[in-house]
Order: C-alpha cells, then sequence, then structure tokens
C-alpha cells in the first residue's frame, strides 16, 4: 500500500502547476477565452508539445503508456490553476474508447497526440440523463458501410473537435445493455450537424444531430457498453483529480486571503468562525483527495468494485469541490464574485465538474447498486 | 502509489480471518455495531483471547509484548476484526496509558504494568478532566503533595469513564505552582482501591453508567508511582499525539460495521416493500457508506504516512472529526430504520421488542458524546486551524 507520487509523478504535476500559472492568468483568459479562437488553440499545440496528450495512450499505439495515477498527477496540477483545456475528453477519454479500434483509430490518436486535431465522444442522448446505455441513434449496415441517425445531447469538449467517436444501435433495443457499438464521425461528414455551445468554465462544447452520416466502426460489434463505461470512469477520475487540485488552490488563495485582508483593525483570519470555515474546507479537500487516490488506483480492479470506487469518489469530491469553492467565494467577501481573482473560476468549474460524466445524485444511486451487487456476491 | 496488499499482507488477512471466524457471539453485534462497549467482563474475556493469541497490543513494539505490527498489518487486524463484528479493545490502558509507561516510566513500572495491560489483569482509567478544567485542561487543580515517601494527592476529577470498573488510574496532579500554567503538573498511577478515594456515577441521557466522578481526598500513593519526571507530566501526552492517530484510525475502520446495522435494520418492510428498497432511504444510507469510504481512505492514506513515518500533521484531527459526524449520522439513520419501535427502549412487563431495542437508541445517544469528548469538534477545528493553516 502506498499514497505518494513517484518523482516523476511529481514533476509531471509540478510542471502543470508551472504552465498554469505561467499561461492561464486570470487576465489572459477572461480577456482571449471565448472570443479568441485562436488562444485555446496555440494552448492545445504547447500542451502536445509538452508530450502531455500522448500520456495516457498505450506505448503500442504510440502513446506513453502512462498509469492512471500519471494522469492523475498530471490533471491535478492542470487543475490547481485551471487550465480550461480539453485534455481529459481528448488525452483520457476518446484514446480509451479506441483501445479496441485496431488501424480505424489510429489516425484520430496520431493527431490528437500531435496536437494537430480534436477528438470528443457523443455518448448522450436526448431525455436519457447520463445514461450510457440508453442509446436510440442507429446505425445502418448497406454496401459494407455504416451510417447513423439519431442525436446526441451533449458532447463534453466538442466544441473544436475534428472527430467524434458515437455510439449507436446496431441491435436490441433502446435500453438494453447489448447491441451498442462505437463509431468514429469526422466533423465534416455530411448530415452531421454540429452546434457549439460555451459553458461558464469556459469550456467548448456540442450537440449532434445525425442523418444518415457515414461512419466507420471502432469497438467490437453490439458490445461496445463495456469500454465505454470503462472509458468514462477514466475520464470521470482524470476530472476528479483536477476537481483536487483546483479546489486545494482555491482554499490555499482563501487561506492567503484569511491572512492579509485586515477588518476592523485586524486580519480577518483572527476570527474563529472564520478558521473553523477555513478548516472544514481544508477537511473536505483531504477527504477527496484520499477518496481519489483510492478511486484512481481501482480503476482496473473487477468492473463492480470499480464502479463502486469511482462513483463513491464522484458523489464525494463532487460535494468537496463544490462546498470548499462556494465557501472559498464567501470568504473572499464581495470580490469573490468577481471576474478578476481565480476562485470565481473555479467555483464555476467545479459546478460544471458537478455535470459532467454524472451528476452526485445519479453516482449515488450507481453506487448503491453496485454495493447491493457485491454485498450479494458475498452472501 | 498503488492499493494492493502484497503476498504476505493476504496470508496475514486470512490468518486473522480465520481467527475470527464464527467467534464472535450473535447477542455481541448491535451492541457493537451501534458504537457501545460491551459489559466490561466480555470485553476483559475478549482481549484475554487475543492475548493468548499473543495479539493483546495490536499497536505496541515486541519489546513490551506487543504485536509489532506494521501499520498495514494493523489496517488489517482492524478491518478484519470489524468484518466480524469482533469489539474494539478498550483502549485507555492499550492506547493511552501504555505507551506512556513504555515510553516515560521506569523499569520497575514497565515490568509491573505493562503485561497486565495486556492480560487486561489491570483496567485502567484516565483521571484528567476536573469540573473546572474540561477543553482548558491546563487549568486543573488537582494537587499532590511529596510527604515522605508518599504523594497524598487532593482533588476532584470528573467524565471519568469506568472508573467503577478499573483497577488504577492515571492522574495529572499539579506538584508544584509554576507560572506557566502547563509546567509543575506530573503524571501519576494511582490504584482505585487507594484510601481516600471515591467514585461516583454520573447519570447520563443514554442511561447506561460509563462515567463518573472520582474525589481524591488525602489519597496516599508510594513516589514510585510517579511516571517519568515530577512536573513534566504535560509533556508526556505528546507521545499519544502521534498515536492518537491510530485511535482514530482504528475507530474509523470499524465504522463499517455501523453500516451493516444500518442496512439490517433497513431491511424492514413496509407494506410488503423493504426500506432499503424505497430510493430515498437508499440514497441516504449509500451517502452515508460513500462518506465512510472516504473516511476510510484518508484512513489508508493516515496509516501509509505512519508507515514511512512521515508526519500526519493535524489529519488524526481531521479523522477524530469526521469520524464522530458519521457516528451521529449513521446512527440517526439506523433509528429512522427502526420506525415507531424506536419508541420502545424498555420492556415495561418483561415482553421482547424490536431486536436492535435498546441498543441502537443508546448507541444514538452515546453518540452525541463522541463529538465532545477526547477533545471536542471545536477544539479539533482549532488545533487544525493552528497546526496546518497557519491562521
Amino acid at each position: 500500500m502506498d499514497f505518494v507520487y513517484s518523482d516523476e509523478q511529481q514533476m509531471l504535476r509540478d510542471a502543470a502547476i508551472r504552465y498554469g500559472g505561467d499561461t492561464w492568468s486570470v487576465t489572459a483568459r477572461t480577456s482571449n477565452l471565448g472570443t479568441n479562437e485562436q488562444w485555446p488553440r496555440q494552448r492545445w499545440a504547447e500542451m502536445a508539445e509538452m508530450g502531455w496528450l500522448m500520456l495516457a495512450v498505450p506505448e503500442a499505439r504510440g502513446g506513453l503508456g502512462g498509469s492512471p495515477a500519471d494522469v492523475m498527477a498530471l490533471a491535478e496540477g492542470l487543475g490547481r490553476n485551471l487550465v480550461a483545456s480539453p485534455f481529459v475528453t481528448n488525452a483520457v477519454l476518446v484514446p480509451a474508447l479506441l483501445a479496441d479500434a485496431g488501424e480505424a483509430g489510429d489516425e484520430v490518436l496520431a493527431a490528437i497526440m500531435a496536437g494537430t486535431a480534436q477528438a470528443a465522444a457523443g455518448l448522450i442522448e436526448p431525455d436519457a440523463g447520463y445514461n450510457a446505455a440508453s442509446v436510440a441513434t442507429v446505425a445502418t449496415l448497406a454496401d459494407g458501410a455504416y451510417r447513423l441517425t439519431g442525436a446526441k445531447a451533449h458532447v463534453e469538449d466538442g466544441g473544436d473537435a475534428d472527430w467524434f467517436v458515437v455510439s449507436a444501435r446496431t441491435g436490441g433495443s433502446a435500453a438494453d445493455r447489448e447491441g451498442i457499438s462505437l463509431f468514429l464521425v469526422a466533423r465534416d461528414a455530411p448530415g452531421l450537424t454540429v452546434e457549439r455551445f460555451r459553458s461558464v468554465d469556459q469550456h467548448r462544447h456540442a450537440r449532434l444531430a445525425l442523418t444518415d452520416v457515414p461512419a466507420t466502426l471502432v469497438a467490437p460489434l453490439d458490445q461496445a457498453l463495456p469500454t465505454i463505461e470503462a472509458a468514462v470512469d477514466r475520464a470521470i477520475c482524470a476530472h476528479l483529480a483536477e476537481a483536487v487540485g483546483s479546489m486545494e488552490a482555491a482554499t490555499d488563495a482563501t487561506l492567503e486571503y484569511l491572512r492579509t485582508r485586515q477588518q476592523f483593525g485586524v486580519p480577518i483570519g483572527s476570527f474563529q468562525v472564520l478558521q473553523h470555515r477555513a478548516v472544514d474546507m481544508t477537511v473536505f479537500c483531504e477527504e477527496a483527495r484520499s477518496i481519489t487516490y483510492w478511486a484512481t488506483l481501482s480503476l482496473d480492479h473487477p468492473r463492480l468494485e470499480r464502479r463502486r470506487a469511482v462513483s463513491a469518489a464522484k458523489v464525494r469530491v463532487g460535494q468537496a469541490g463544490l462546498h470548499v469553492t462556494r465557501d472559498a467565494v464567501q470568504l473572499h467577501g464581495g470580490i469573490g464574485v468577481c471576474e478578476e481573482l481565480l476562485v470565481s473560476h473555479h467555483l464555476r468549474r467545479q459546478m460544471m465538474l458537478e455535470f459532467t460524466h454524472g451528476t452526485s445524485d445519479m453516482h449515488i444511486g450507481l453506487f448503491e447498486a453496485a454495493n447491493r451487487a457485491l454485498l450479494g456476491q458475498a452472501a | 502509489m498503488n492499493l494492493d496488499f502484497d503476498k504476505a499482507d493476504l496470508a496475514f488477512r486470512d490468518e486473522v480471518r480465520e481467527f475470527f471466524a464464527g467467534s464472535i457471539p450473535e447477542e455481541w453485534k448491535t451492541r457493537v455495531r451501534a458504537g457501545l462497549r460491551l459489559d466490561p467482563a466480555d470485553l476483559i474475556a475478549y482481549q484475554k483471547r487475543l492475548a493468548a493469541r499473543g495479539w493483546g497490543a495490536p499497536t505496541w513494539p515486541k519489546e513490551f509484548g506487543g504485536t509489532g505490527w506494521n501499520p498495514t498489518q494493523q489496517f488489517i487486524f482492524w478491518s478484519e476484526a470489524a468484518r466480524a463484528d469482533a469489539p474494539m479493545q478498550f483502549h485507555q490502558g492499550l492506547e493511552l496509558i501504555g505507551p506512556i509507561i513504555y515510553t516515560y516510566g521506569s523499569p520497575e513500572q514497565k515490568a509491573h504494568y505493562l503485561p497486565r495491560i495486556i492480560q487486561s489483569d489491570d483496567w485502567w482509567c484516565q483521571g484528567y478532566s476536573e469540573p473546572g478544567a474540561g477543553s482548558d485542561l491546563a487549568s486543573l487543580r488537582t494537587r499532590a503533595e511529596r510527604v515522605g515517601d508518599h504523594y497524598v494527592l487532593n482533588g476532584q476529577k470528573t467524565w471519568t469513564s469506568y472508573a467503577h470498573v478499573a483497577q488504577q488510574m492515571f492522574v495529572l496532579a499539579r506538584t508544584s505552582a509554576e507560572t506557566r500554567r502547563q509546567d509543575g503538573i506530573s503524571l501519576l498511577l494511582v490504584p482505585m482501591d487507594a484510601q481516600g478515594l471515591r467514585v461516583r456515577p454520573i447519570a447520563t441521557m443514554d442511561e447506561k453508567h460509563h462515567t463518573n466522578e472520582v474525589f481524591l481526598d488525602d489519597v496516599r500513593i508510594p513516589l514510585g508511582n510517579l511516571v517519568g519526571e515530577e512536573g513534566r507530566g504535560w509533556t508526556y501526552g505528546k507521545v499519544l499525539l502521534d498515536r492518537e492517530r491510530m485511535v482514530a484510525a482504528c475507530n474509523a475502520i470499524f465504522l463499517t460495521q455501523m453500516a451493516r446495522g444500518i442496512r439490517r435494520a433497513a431491511e424492514r418492510k413496509l407494506g410488503g416493500v423493504a426500506l432499503i428498497d424505497r430510493p430515498i432511504v437508499a440514497a441516504k444510507i449509500a451517502q452515508f457508506e460513500i462518506e465512510v469510504q472516504a473516511l476510510q481512505a484518508m484512513v489508508l492514506r493516515l496509516m501509509d504516512e505512519a508507515a514511512r513515518g512521515a508526519d500526519s500533521g493535524p489529519r488524526g484531527s481531521m479523522v477524530k472529526l469526521r469520524w464522530s459526524q458519521l457516528m451521529q449520522s449513521g446512527m440517526s439513520l439506523w433509528l429512522g430504520a427502526i420506525g415507531p419501535e424506536a419508541a420502545h427502549f424498555e420492556a415495561l412487563d418483561g415482553g421482547p421488542g424490536h431486536f436492535d431495542m435498546p441498543y441502537a437508541l443508546q448507541g444514538a445517544l452515546y453518540s452525541r458524546v463522541t463529538t465532545i469528548y477526547g477533545g471536542s469538534s471545536e477544539i479539533q477545528h482549532n488545533i487544525i486551524a493552528r497546526r496546518a493553516l497557519g491562521i
């Protein structure tokens, strides 16, 4: 048992913290994000140059073959200064979805690793919440080629994607776990409509409408759901690490503020009521970090154990992140709600992370279901 | 970074699991799960059984009769004990005075007291708090005056848990008046049958006799009952600071028992549907278990730090804080699952009550004290603020 980053992981984390601090200042982000299309593209190229986009890709496919703990170290570092990039989607989620894609996925993976193209995943549909098994989009095979028709309600980080990995039904009916397959769709494919959205955390998302869109099969026919769930769990864990980095940064900023801000002639940190709230923030950070380690190290465990661990962590880190960043804003007072401090950006990111790959409420349900299945096994 | 036990750890786990298999009487289980202590006679028998196996002092070094287990082994031992619904060992001798004696005690004290703690021949109680010295312990006023070859103690202690059972009490008393309040305090070992020592029970809302007042009127004890140096008693508590993270860790590991108690109570059917199958109940229980899981992950980190000899900062305080909060929220859930029969605390005509009663309600009431004793939650907040936050 050990819970310590290796020297290499520590270096990875520190490099990401430095990069975020140097490049993603509040001024830079507020003056460029959302309006200047070029700015995030340049940042993306920088991240590729540092090799971060190839970290989680297996060596056999040209990547670095990094472990979940490696990804955790990097994502935590990126969260620290809130690097608002589609890193997790491109460099963790999509490579895991393409794990069994063979040659069909090589071009996309190579482009992601080089930073020359982006990809995102269309997995969830209108009126299905986050349930990846609820797939009504249909894939039909004609003349040896697949065409997809349907809709994807939300594509995380899909705003700048050149490729989409899309789930579609090749068998069964809308809620069956079997009969789901994964396809690769090009951004400029005929019949594909992409609507783009900016989120309050400056991530850029998409919604897809598909009408007879040509697509390439990239996972075992009818059997893609386990791959999707495993890939999403990897993405969740990377987001948890980002959330931990972000909430710890928000806490540190708050402590610094408590030490320096003077009211009534004394630093406000001398007030016990504020000290105790700061302690609660710190305890939440500790809980979040601990359970993130545990979930991350459970990623390669059997399915039910993995489900139980990842969902537990998703719930607790989500709750912790919201509590910590809400209180970070509160303890800063008026300046806390302003654009000019990173604290308000941390809150916005934590709010959005709560909605990424399932809310806490949904994961409480998944945790309980896995729990019962495990209790049943033990009995 | 890894979470997995190695081969030797797994073999040890099987050994411990086998030791506990089927050995815990059914009638202990509700009490244990509700965080209540068993009757002293049962706890003594349990301690003797562990001692016979060589496992009487899981956290002590070998040279003092302990197991010499590393933190991973301690974690495994406690996890398996919790899994089997075994009780927690009584901690006042094992975790509070024992380590002070083997760190600061005389060779005679070590030879006499330590084996008796492991064998549960002596039950120890802690004479620290006083009516005017609770969270502010340094304001204690009990005096120990050197008269010839004896100390003569006068004063009053309170919240002395299990004084009515104990053979020995470790006492903080003032041996001199110094300007700094923490100076001039000594640690003394007092036999409970000493002349002039009187125990009066304190009735508590859980209706279980676990705590007392202790009056010391001209109680004479030999000078040899002083631990370490005169006037240095306050500093000996520091050896506990490092150990208290292990006590907190152990407590937290045993919370899984409570989760089991809640789940069993929630199997109650209402209109043919088990409570646990109602989404609102299932969600609350799951939330509790998720928080327990987060705490367990904190504990794993703590044990890893202990294994590496790393400083945990105030993480022991954080675990105590969260553990006690979860004791309380867990017992509320449990009572909610029992429903109307939670009102049946005691049968007036001797008939059988609900199978979890009265222990579940007693546990719920007792849990209120967990955020008060051992440094209240507010004191823990102060400790964390001072040690970790630099504010």
